[in-house]
């Protein structure tokens, strides 16, 4: 984490055409920006996908002018930021563990209890736990796991996030440059 | 993510819709019969393995649509930019894959830079060979997006009319800039039914930003109450044709403006509110008069470095209006109070009409002292030098703009002729200064010269350029012989790559590393291609030179020896304050 810096979360709606990252991508390494996290899949609109990318940054002016160079792009259809305050959000992590050390450490009872995480796999070689949360609890997990039992892979996913207000911002504006386009051309 | 629709789903139809055609014919000749639909009457291109199919379609098409076949694909690039840039219309390259592809990247940023609508279309290996390093293939896609409005890679045939029909649409509204089409081997052979419909509505893409009301009436009030206005004036006027638009609204309220290099031929230059031009090489009366104002208005500029210095200390007292049609260029460089988006053409009226007719006379005799302290310190002695010695890079320019009554194309390279060039062409018509302003690229005025020429065949072009950058796209002497192209290039040989000559000079303790040339002899170069020259060293022979030039019935080049050290003054050291501005000499302001 970076200090005095926010995190900001941009969401991203483009249309379903090859090299869209790439073309969002270079958008910010040219404002010299790291990509935190990033998570790309198919929107509830069929045809367009949504990309949710966080970055940190101390300035909010840099937040605008990254949002208003996406936004520009002829495929993207709408880019928009947000700080945590405005948003629900998650990321899902990985966990294997060696199931011999799990047991010695206590039952599989216990840890699912006491972290509430979820099991996707159990063998003789190791179990496999999936918790969702925020980075802080997905983290805070895999230090704990890791000093008590060690953990023999991890993977965190990219933030997904949708906002709290009542604006749906996509799918009105859709509805409106749909509408003006009738307006201007009529029947075609 | 796979495109796997014929069609994209977000491109309809217009109202207009052409006739349907159910002909199965190839992928090359759709191209084709697509450019002739969307208005492409002149392709600048060359040919190459990869796009030979659809040369072959040209073959059958050579009375509706001219090719001009170029020396190198960088002069395809920039002909079509200068083709642009005077006519309005969609300029149109075609090269092929690899090498082919790869010689237009200076071009295409040069029109990204500077907003250009252009279609570049470069063949590709066929589909199947794609990421396997095929012979010439090259990752035209990943290499060009970066500097393109829009690029796709067309790998079926199915889907070259409406990509070609989103091209032109990408291309030439909002604010327009290149475009590239990579079209795969296979797809321009291939057969299919073609119907052709111009692409009007991408739902994804917004040319013009909503225009808002409140935004208007701020606009206006804050100007109605304005004691010292200053407008800057872009080339956004120019691209949006708002040159009416603008007249009306500079006289309404008696605002003087200074311009952009992109915008300089957007008013006369003999308007008593025109300044002259903005930056670096500008005059001085606007540059200063920048941080005097109470109110600046941009109009369709986007506040380049080259403009405003030291953003830190520029225009600091002013409340800024900035006018545009990119949303993105608003609050980029320059604080803006109040953001007028939108096409020009379209807001400055809504505005006029708010407007109170205005007079600003003590505001606007504030600008003349400055005016005639740059004419006394440095114009007076480079257009009309008294006591004789080398000819000076401004007088010829003068010359030339007089001579042809100032009517002409001004067309550019790049350096201190350059600057020369826009400081002292004058222009009574718009669309008549076709110059690398935001990228700069040597090379670019011989072939932006003849696309100029093609984009304006009634007009006389002249084409300024230096002894370096001549040398840079020299090869197009030989399109300009094949096809007879009446271009009248003024060469400015100072024997040295002037402009950074000139820094070395100013900033680097005159130490001249590697700026001055051995040159051939540019007239027998000529002569080679059958291009009538003449060589003038001596002031007493310019005038009559320059009458035979403009008589001349084709191509001329004119070269003139120039002073070796001139200095083109004045100037606002890179980074420094737009006041900080050095005249030369030993003059002060
Ligand atoms: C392609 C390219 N390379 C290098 C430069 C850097 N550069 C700017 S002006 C200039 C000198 C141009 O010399 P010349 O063409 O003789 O014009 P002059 O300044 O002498 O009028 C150079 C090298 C450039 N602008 N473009
Ligand atoms: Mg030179």
């Amino acid at each position: 984490m970076e200090e005095n810096k926010t995190l900001y979360t941009i969401t991203i709606f483009s249309e379903n055409t090859v090299g869209v990252l790439n073309q969002i991508t270079t958008i910010f390494t040219r404002r010299q920006l790291n990509i935190e996290t990033l998570s790309v899949s198919p929107s509830a609109i069929k045809g367009i996908h949504k990309f949710t990318i966080t970055t940190f940054s101390d300035d909010e002016n840099v937040m605008k002018k990254l949002v208003s160079l996406i936004d520009k792009r002829v495929d993207i259809l709408k880019a928009y930021y947000n700080t945590n305050e405005d948003l629900v959000h998650q990321e899902l992590a990985l966990y294997k563990l060696s199931t011999e050390k799990v047991l010695a450490h206590g039952s599989i009872e216990y840890l699912v209890r006491k972290y509430n995480v979820r099991i996707l796999e159990v063998s003789t070689d190791c179990v496999v736990f999936l918790k969702a949360g925020h980075y802080e609890e997905t983290q805070g997990l895999f230090e704990e796991l890791a000093e008590s039992i060690g953990v023999l892979q991890f993977v965190r996913s990219g933030r997904i996030a949708i906002t709290k207000s009542k604006v749906e911002r996509l799918s009105d504006m859709l509805a409106k440059r749909e509408r003006e386009n009738q307006e201007k051309w009529g029947n075609a | 993510m796979m495109n796997k629709n014929n069609q994209t789903p977000e491109t309809i139809s217009s109202p207009e819709k052409r006739e349907q055609e159910t002909e199965i014919i190839s992928g090359s000749e759709i191209l084709i019969r697509s450019l002739i639909a969307e208005g492409a009457d002149t392709l600048f291109g060359y040919p190459g393995g990869a796009i030979m199919p659809v040369f072959d379609a040209l073959y059958d098409h050579k009375h509706e649509i001219k090719h001009i076949l170029v020396r190198h694909e960088q002069g395809a690039v920039h002909a079509a930019q200068g083709y642009a840039r005077v006519s309005q219309k969609v300029g149109v390259a075609l090269v092929t894959s690899g090498p082919g592809a790869t010689n237009t990247i200076t071009g295409i940023t040069d029109a990204m830079m500077d907003s250009t609508p252009m279609v570049v279309i470069s063949g590709q290996v066929a589909s199947s060979l794609l990421g396997s390093d095929a012979f010439q293939e090259a990752d035209v896609i990943g290499v060009t997006q970066p500097i393109t409005k829009w690029v796709y890679q067309i790998r079926r045939v199915e889907d070259i009319a409406w990509a070609v029909s989103k091209a032109f649409y990408i291309a030439s509204s909002g604010r327009p800039g290149p475009v590239v089409l990579d079209i795969a081997k296979d797809a321009q052979v291939n057969k299919c039914a073609y119907s052709y419909q111009k692409t009007i509505f991408l739902r994804s893409y917004l040319p013009e930003p909503e225009i808002e009301d409140d935004q208007i009436r701020m606009a206006a009030d804050l100007i109605n109450n304005a004691k010292k206005p200053l407008a800057l004036v872009g080339h956004g006027v120019v691209l949006g044709n708002a040159e009416e638009e603008l007249r009306a609204f500079l006289e309404k309220a008696d605002i003087p403006f200074g311009s952009t290099i992109l915008g300089l031929s957007a008013m006369p230059t003999d308007h008593p509110l025109n300044f002259g031009m903005l930056g670096m090489h500008g005059n001085v009366a606007p540059n200063m008069m920048t941080n005097q104002c109470d109110v600046l208005i941009a109009i369709g500029m986007r506040f380049d470095d080259r403009v405003t210095g030291d953003l830190n200390t520029y225009a600091k007292q002013a409340k800024v209006i900035h006018f545009d049609i990119d949303p993105a260029e608003i609050n980029k460089n320059v604080k803006t109070t109040v953001k007028v988006s939108g096409n020009a053409k379209k807001t400055l009226p809504m505005v006029i009409a708010l407007l109170k007719e205005q007079s600003h006379a003590a505001w606007l005799s504030e600008f003349k002292p400055y005016e005639q302290k740059e004419f006394d310190c440095i114009i007076k002695n480079e257009l009309y030098p008294e006591n004789g010695g080398e000819i000076k890079m401004g007088e010829v320019v003068h010359k030339v703009t007089e001579a042809t009554h100032n009517k002409a194309v001004c067309v550019t390279d790049v350096g201190q002729h350059q600057m020369m060039s826009t400081r002292y062409f004058k222009f009574t018509e718009s669309r008549s200064m076709v110059t690398s302003g935001g990228l700069g690229t040597m090379g670019f005025g011989l072939p932006a010269g003849i696309g100029a020429k093609y984009g304006a065949p009634e007009r006389t072009v002249c084409i300024f350029v230096g002894d370096g950058g001549l040398q840079m796209t020299m090869q197009e002497l030989g399109t300009i012989m094949e096809y007879d192209i009446d271009v009248k290039i003024i060469l400015l040989n100072n024997n040295y790559l002037g402009m950074v000559r000139q820094w070395q000079e100013l900033f680097f303790d005159e130490r001249y590393s590697e700026t001055h040339l051995k040159n051939p002899d540019f007239i027998k170069v000529a002569d080679a291609y059958n291009i009538k020259g003449r060589k003038v060293t001596q002031r007493s022979e310019l005038d009559e030179a320059i009458a035979e030039m403009l008589a001349h019935k084709g191509a001329y080049l004119l070269e003139v020896v120039v002073e070796t050290k001139g200095m083109v003054y004045p100037m606002i050291p890179s980074g420094g304050s737009v006041t900080n501005i050095l005249l030369g000499n030993g003059n002060k302001l």
